[in-house]
């Protein structure tokens, strides 16, 4: 519990999006390891939201504030403009209402951090091609009849709903498997085929 | 005076404010006594204390052998040398909730008004914010001004509560453990079959059995059994005593035949031993008063306004006499004044009693949450 500690890369991607002291809170946070990071590396007043009870006794064990919640009944709960930042890492495929749940992050905080897994991807457009079967991959490696991913999008898709809805990209990026960043970042439609994640900086226009 | 009431000769460790305390009810109590336990070292910037409230039927010895039943400390799984309330790091502090049995004052203290009388039925109404306030005469006395954690479960949790609300600026975490923010139709329901049982014992005698020399042990007794029941869950009964009979000599439609029967009679007449009828009946009705949104139209997030401690709620599984739900609406409630909240359910089948039982899961959350907090207060 002193130093900070190396993050997922991906993690880490999305601590490059926030202002250090800022109020953050991570939808999804698993055992907290976001949460720790933006506490001790960047001083903020950070944290967690899991739907999972285990991962919640571990993330408040190790000393981090994680409340266990569901992003689609929780967020509703919180005043407006309470956070600088609400991050929703890899979970906005798996939330009943996604389009709801962003509106739900940008009433509460002023910026939400967004990152999901890109259906879009050469790899799940060939499979779906050549097999005419549900694509499985690294990232999307479930049967269709278990995914936990009801909602897949592409990250034309999520560019589109971010122009319906009226909040403004303020920055995004796609990256790999890894989370490590892949050199699309000015051209969505090739990041669109080779990104294997997008990653979103938006607020209210 | 029936010397045998071994919970009022005992000296207890206590300190008597002859200033009085108003309480909720409008009245006064002239002068109120408060016996209290401490454990482990307050530091030099007196910022390492932590007030553990205790239960129902809990008292102040914590952690430590209590001297009138010999029994081991309530809570010494989690207050302690190295236990998650570690005593090496913090003072812990424990008082027995006013209108208990245990040496603070309660329906079993002499009389303000009558010379020689006990106050027994004429004991005024309190509340739990009452008991919260006399804890912080308590803690000023021991010339504390910000506590930093207040830890209880049940009606201790609805104590940490009530600190949160009442004087936010006194504490910087607060534990309510298996607590719920209003005491339903159902919790009070059982608490009055509870009061009904001693009040229909003949040796209740209005309330004045003290001045006789007797006690309703009959009544408390039952009242302990039916409220025993509401502290374990289906699963732990089922699984302790099934259908065990205790008397396998033959059908009787008389006298003693589960075990389960013969263990709840126990849990009642070792109850009687060591509990003021009197007293049961004030705190009972305390914690059936309990309804932190009743000021607030109902809004229990109105009554957060204004919070300032860091919040844990743990919850289990298993408990249905104060269960998850409620733990998640006072999460919840939170959340709307954006406080810092941490909130899990553990998983238990030993019901709303877990709380004071072996499980790791808890003990851990509990030692990691004011790890935490340790830190952010620069107690580390």
């Amino acid at each position: 519990m002193s130093s900070a500690k190396k993050i997922r890369v991906d993690l880490a991607l999305i601590a490059g999006m926030v202002q250090p002291r800022a109020r953050v809170l991570d939808v999804g946070c698993a055992d907290g390891q976001l949460v720790e990071h933006l506490i001790r590396a960047k001083q903020c007043d950070a944290r967690g939201i899991e739907i999972d009870m285990d991962e919640v006794q571990r993330a408040i064990a190790h000393g981090l504030p994680v409340m266990q919640g569901d992003a689609d009944t929780e967020l509703v709960t919180y005043p407006d403009h309470a956070f600088d930042y609400v991050i929703l890492s890899r979970t906005l495929q798996a939330v009943e209402q996604p389009r709801e749940v962003l509106r739900q992050m940008l009433r509460i905080s002023t910026h939400a951090i967004v990152s999901f897994p890109n259906f879009g991807h050469w790899s799940l457009r060939l499979q779906l091609l050549t097999r005419g079967r549900m694509p499985m991959t690294a990232g999307w490696n479930r049967m269709w009849y278990e995914t936990p991913n009801i909602h897949p999008c592409t990250i034309k898709d999520f560019f589109a709903l971010c122009d319906m809805d009226g909040y403004v990209v303020q920055d995004w990026l796609a990256a790999d498997e890894e989370g490590r960043r892949t050199p699309w970042r000015r051209a969505p439609s090739l990041a669109n085929l080779f990104g294997e994640q997008g990653l979103f900086l938006l607020r209210k226009a | 005076m029936d010397q045998t009431q071994g919970y009022t000769d005992f000296p207890h460790q206590s300190v008597t404010f002859p200033e009085g305390v108003a309480l909720d009810c409008g009245r006064m109590l002239p002068s109120v006594t408060v016996a209290y336990r401490t454990y482990g070292t307050l530091n030099e910037a007196k910022s390492n204390a932590i007030l553990i409230c205790h239960a129902l039927t809990g008292d102040q010895y914590v952690a430590e052998q209590n001297p009138e039943t010999g029994r081991p400390g309530w809570w010494q799984r989690v207050v302690g040398p190295g236990a998650p309330v570690d005593t090496e790091k913090y003072f812990v502090i424990c008082a027995n909730v006013l209108g208990g049995c245990m040496g603070s004052t309660g329906p079993h203290s002499p009389h303000a008004e009558k010379p020689g009388a006990l106050w027994g039925t004429d004991f005024p109404a309190i509340t739990i914010h009452d008991m919260v306030r006399v804890q912080k005469r308590l803690i000023e006395h021991l010339g504390i001004q910000k506590l930093f954690a207040v830890v209880g479960g049940s009606m201790g949790g609805m104590q940490a509560l009530s600190w949160a609300v009442q004087f936010p600026d006194m504490l910087f975490a607060a534990v309510p453990i298996a607590a719920a923010y209003y005491h339903s139709a159902q919790n009070i329901a059982f608490h009055e079959i509870g009061r009904q049982a001693i009040y229909a014992d003949p040796g209740f005698k209005g309330g004045n059995y003290w001045a006789e020399g007797g006690r309703p042990e009959r009544g408390l007794a039952v009242a302990r059994m039916t409220a025993h029941i509401t502290y374990v869950s289906e699963e732990a009964l089922n699984r302790k005593f099934g259908r065990k009979l205790q008397n396998a000599e033959g059908i009787s439609a008389f006298g003693e035949q589960f075990a389960v029967e013969s263990y709840l009679q126990y849990q009642g007449s070792s109850f009687v031993q060591r509990f003021d009828a009197n007293s049961y009946l004030a705190i009972t009705r305390a914690m059936d008063l309990f309804d932190l949104s009743s000021e607030q139209a109902g809004e229990l997030a109105g009554a957060f306004k204004g919070v300032k401690a860091r919040f844990l709620l743990v919850s289990f599984s298993s408990d249905w006499l104060f269960p998850t739900a409620q733990s998640r609406a006072i999460a919840r409630a939170l959340n709307h004044v954006a406080a810092n909240v941490s909130f899990v359910e553990v998983q238990s089948d030993k019901g709303h009693d877990a709380f004071l039982l072996d499980e790791p899961d808890f003990h851990a959350t509990l030692r990691g949450f004011l790890n935490g907090c340790a830190e952010h207060a620069g107690l580390s």
